[in-house]
């Protein structure tokens, strides 16, 4: 965890499997959630498209007599 | 960090905050409050508030478990700590909490064997390394935390440690919310729904309030982008027409929570009928105790408490603030009699209270601000 090594409890994510290289959420030494990849990347897509619709918008504008 | 540096991108801030704007009616004014103290800790940090257009105001509520303490569960805690042999344990964070007389570290300063836990685990490793001292834990916290409490009690019993006890606190987030959208004191347009208590509990208990009270709720992540792009998703829902329930955190939060943690939870705790927060009074049906099978391992059953109410001091408007009534800088006594080092209110006390956190963060921006408008 940033650097620091702590014994984690994984006793609360039974309906997954975990491994190396995953990621988790962690609190008060137990791992409550499995992040899901997939989901975090469609919320950055999400964001990555208001960032271009803004800019298409903005460009649009600019141009606009 | 991975799945926290991509949320903090500064440019799709911009983005998302010119769109939340596009979606301001003239002359309305929007108030979503958001429910986690967590939340209250992001906003001001990354100051939010500065990216949304003025109409939009964020309320804090109830959702910080250090703050919702009321001062006479201190002064019960501290009661168990001075019975003979006991090391009471908990949280840093309840090491500054004023009671009625005095704090936890107070009481340690007057003789009290009181020590802070960074997990429940640790207080029950303490107890099988001081086998000949009875090691209680004071737990807090809402959903979030009450599963970490369960499986500490469940591996307790596994492994015989006799000399362990639970001082159960843990509270429900849902009552509160309840009290909350029954007070006559605030209008508000839609929640931002608590990140963290919804990996635990899911979405599914929010649904009574887009149903019953037809306001938008959305489980809102952590990072200044999730923050964001969920009062956009709240924005959209009202310019719609909708009141729903949405997941804006669903890389972490699963929309039916954790099945494994709401077991644990039951078999071990039960719902008080009713428990006293500080600032919101007494709510029925908002707390958790130990069940009676746990009676061996619960400290109010081992030692009787006072239970003594000790009402705030008058100066202190904590439970304005935790009611989003008011705004921190408010309060009579913020920043003066009461700061992080003084506190007098639990607001100024937890990094997760609205008071600590704007003390922190915000107090000099909004002074600039003041001046620049003069």
């Amino acid at each position: 965890m940033s650097g620091v090594r702590r014994r984690i409890n994984v006793g609360l994510l039974t309906d997954e499997t975990i491994g190396p290289g995953d990621w988790i959420l962690i609190h008060v030494g137990f791992a409550l959630s499995k992040i899901d990849e997939s989901e975090a990347r469609a919320a950055l897509e999400f964001l990555e498209g208001i960032g271009q619709a803004y800019e298409d918008e903005l460009r649009a504008l600019q141009e606009s007599p | 960090m991975r799945f926290v540096d991509e949320f903090r991108d500064a440019d799709k801030a911009r983005s998302l905050a010119a769109r939340i704007a596009s979606l301001c009616e003239p002359g309305r004014h929007y108030k979503f409050m958001e429910v986690c103290g967590g939340h209250t800790h992001t906003i001001y940090k990354h100051g939010i508030e500065d990216y949304l257009p003025e109409t939009v105001q964020l309320v804090h509520g109830p959702g910080c478990p250090v703050c919702v303490m009321p001062m006479g569960r201190v002064d019960d805690a501290i009661h168990i700590a001075s019975q003979p042999d006991v090391v009471l344990t908990s949280f840093g964070d309840m090491m500054r909490v004023p009671g009625g007389r005095g704090s936890f570290f107070d009481a340690k300063a007057a003789g009290a064997d009181i020590r802070m836990v960074y997990s429940p685990l640790d207080a029950l490793k303490l107890a099988q390394k001081l086998p000949d001292r009875r090691v209680v834990f004071m737990a807090i916290g809402f959903e979030t935390t009450a599963p970490s409490t369960a499986m500490t009690l469940l591996r307790a019993r596994q492994l015989g440690v006799e000399n362990f006890a639970v001082f159960c606190n843990h509270v429900t987030i849902i009552p509160a919310i309840k009290a909350i959208l029954d007070s006559p004191d605030l209008r508000l347009d839609g929640f931002l729904g608590p990140g963290h208590v919804s990996t635990v509990i899911g979405c599914r208990p929010y649904e009574f309030i887009a149903r019953d009270h037809a306001k938008p709720l959305v489980c809102a992540g952590f990072e200044p982008l999730d923050v964001l792009q969920s009062v956009y998703m709240l924005m959209r829902q009202l310019a719609d027409g909708r009141a729903e329930v949405e997941n804006q955190y669903a890389r972490v939060v699963p929309w039916a929570g954790n099945r494994r943690a709401l077991e644990v939870i039951a078999d071990t705790m039960e719902l008080r009928p009713y428990f006293e927060w500080r600032g919101l009074g007494f709510i029925s049906q908002s707390a958790l105790r130990l069940r009676p099978e746990w009676a061996a391992f619960d400290a109010e059953r081992i030692w009787p408490l006072p239970g003594i109410r000790v009402a705030d001091p008058k100066a202190c408007q904590c439970g304005e603030v935790l009611k989003g009534v008011i705004r921190p800088w408010e309060c009579k006594v913020f920043g003066t009699a009461c700061t992080p080092e003084t506190p007098i209110g639990t607001c100024m006390v937890s990094s997760e209270g609205a008071c600590a956190a704007y003390y922190n963060y915000g107090r000099f921006t909004r002074q600039r601000v003041e001046e620049a408008a003069r």
